[in-house]
């Protein structure tokens, strides 16, 4: 009897301690692609990173295949992309972050309201629209009507609609977080509601409001697939709106697509997300010096 | 008073964007697809014929939905495992120490690696390593494509999980330990049952994530527009062929695009509705 007990609690503690090698184990192979892309595209990735890479525009195809033969660094970089990556996440900014913001305050101050939660269902339902999608979507409303062709704001109306979502959802989040009592005590003392929300509601929540548009900007630096139903890419650097640029992700679909630039598109990548990247942990350091609320 | 008048009619006019936007993706995507459905029939979304030859032009979404329901499966058969002992790892046995925090910063780094990257990295690094094994000729296929959507949503899955798993009641489990049982047993006896329907919604919200994804897919499954053959064999999904395609498209063939976008959008509308609901019967 005595021994039937003991070999009974040894197995158990024998697959208790087994179990816990498997979550350690799986936890280790979830980690490991970190660190083999990180470790790949820096390896391979660095010698292209120079001056001119951020300041010269794609080389052709012509330019790249000579240098690649004489076993030299290919000249040119990804300026064009850098200066299109740019302009359309500021002109997207320009749309979403007030429109996003003002959305997601409003769902916030009626939330009871059955209109509210309907517009917030919405959101969520937008959230989830693939990317692709919001490029057909932004092909047929920008391209074939308005700019009559491939165009920077076709690209950055895709990119608004990516980015609204993200910051009503992060706005509101924020905004349900600030205690009721803040509220409350800015009311009894007879504060107008917009002062409420300009001089209370938005300083209170700010490195919130700050940590969700900086994600929603890390998420659509590295966005590609709508870019290419609109933006389509342009060898030159350009700032006008209603013409084709190219944009970091579209150089790299390019040099991925040309067997002679295969060497661009690590550096290319590896500057891609290495910034993406930083932008992220930005937004969460910001997050989380900011514990107030 | 006027102050608050102009702040909410502000509010409530930037509310009004949302509604006009999605109706307006809903009622373009429709109104582009009908000429292909008008063509095309309902069969379309059940042939999986391809065929841009002008005169003899024909199409299906059937290639494509297959193509983007089997890589998506099996990137979440393989994402499971991996996402459901790393969800253990961070919100019951590492729970709150620095290593569990560090873990979660590197999954969050995995979500924050843009989809192009994915791809590249996957063409170069994964793709070689399938031909070496000999299990594919070319690399490209259902498998290499669904490894790296694996990778890509794993952090969704994981930090869901850990999330809903670190909200069980410690008074439950502690229960179960004041019983003599293992933690093993409490994990599979109390934590898992009570957390079962939030568990099974994050890997459903990360299968809505990569039904959708587009790029890494489109650099590594082959575009071949057939229904894929075998585990190894290439495909197309249906975001991976409108990222080839419609580029070129125009008419009847650009109107089967956009049908197959809104079949793709209505998909994954529906998977994530599916995941939202269980989660908020859960909370």
């Amino acid at each position: 009897m005595h021994t039937e007990l003991t070999d009974n609690i040894k197995r158990r503690t024998r697959t208790n301690g087994r179990f816990r090698y498997l979550v350690i184990a799986g936890s280790v192979i979830t980690v490991i692609p970190i660190f083999l892309i990180v470790g790949n595209l820096a390896v391979k990735g660095y010698r292209q990173i120079n001056l001119a890479f951020f300041t010269q525009p794609a080389p052709d195809t012509f330019q790249a295949m000579m240098a690649a033969s004489a076993g030299e660094i290919i000249p040119g970089g990804i300026a064009n992309g850098l200066t299109g990556s740019l302009l359309m996440v500021l002109l997207a900014s320009l749309f979403a972050i007030p429109l996003g913001l003002m959305t997601g305050i409003y769902i916030y101050e009626n939330s009871t309201k059955k209109y509210a939660q309907f517009i917030r269902s919405l959101t969520e339902i937008l959230q989830g629209v693939p990317s692709i999608i919001l490029g057909i979507i932004a092909y047929l409303w920008i391209v074939k009507n308005i700019t009559r062709g491939y165009s920077a704001l076709a690209g950055s109306v895709s990119l608004t609609i990516m980015m609204l979502p993200l910051i009503i959802r992060s706005t509101e989040e924020t905004m349900r977080m600030i205690p009721i009592s803040i509220r409350e005590a800015a009311f009894a003392l007879g504060t107008p509601y917009y002062k409420m929300i300009y001089k209370i509601l938005i300083p209170v929540s700010f490195s919130g409001l700050a940590t969700g548009v900086l994600l929603a900007l890390s998420r659509i630096l590295g966005e590609t697939a709508p870019l290419m139903l609109t933006a389509l890419g342009s060898p030159a650097i350009s700032f006008d709106v209603t013409r084709p640029v190219s944009a970091v992700p579209l150089l790299i679909w390019d040099f991925y697509n040309d067997p002679n630039m295969v060497s661009l598109v690590w550096s290319a990548s590896l500057f891609l997300m290495v910034f993406v990247l930083s932008m992220n942990l930005m937004a969460r350091s910001v997050a989380s010096k900011h514990k107030y609320i | 008073m006027s102050g608050d008048r102009i702040t909410k009619a502000l509010l409530f006019i930037s509310s009004l964007t949302i509604l006009l936007l999605s109706t307006g993706i809903v009622i373009s995507l429709f109104g582009g697809a009908i000429p292909a459905f008008r063509e095309f029939g309902l069969g379309f979304i059940f042939s999986s014929a391809w065929n841009p030859t002008a005169g003899n032009e024909e199409y299906g979404a059937m290639s494509f939905i297959a193509g983007t329901v089997i890589t998506s499966l099996l990137a979440l058969i393989i994402c499971i495992p991996m996402a459901f002992t790393t969800s253990l790892f961070i919100a019951e046995y590492y729970r709150g120490t620095r290593t569990s925090g560090i873990l979660r910063s590197l999954i969050d780094l995995l979500a924050g690696i843009p989809s192009i990257v994915y791809g590249f990295w996957g063409f170069y690094a994964l793709r070689p390593l399938l031909v070496s094994t000999g299990l594919s000729d070319q690399g490209f296929g259902v498998f290499t494509a669904s490894l790296v959507l694996a990778i890509m949503i794993v952090p969704y899955a994981t930090s869901l999980s850990a999330e809903i798993i670190s909200m069980v009641p410690a008074e439950l489990k502690e229960a179960a330990y004041s019983l003599g049982a293992t933690r093993r047993e409490v994990i599979f006896s109390v934590v898992i049952p009570s957390a079962r329907s939030g568990i099974i919604a994050s890997f459903i919200l990360a299968l809505g994530r990569a039904l959708g994804e587009t790029m890494a897919v489109t650099m590594l499954i082959g575009n071949a527009n057939v229904i894929p053959k075998g585990l190894f064999a290439p495909g197309n999904t249906m975001a991976s062929v409108i990222a080839n395609q419609f580029g070129e498209a125009s008419g009847l063939k650009m109107s089967a695009l956009i049908a197959v976008g809104l079949l793709l959008f209505l998909i994954t509308a529906l998977v994530n509705y599916l995941g939202k609901l269980i989660i908020k019967r859960f909370a």
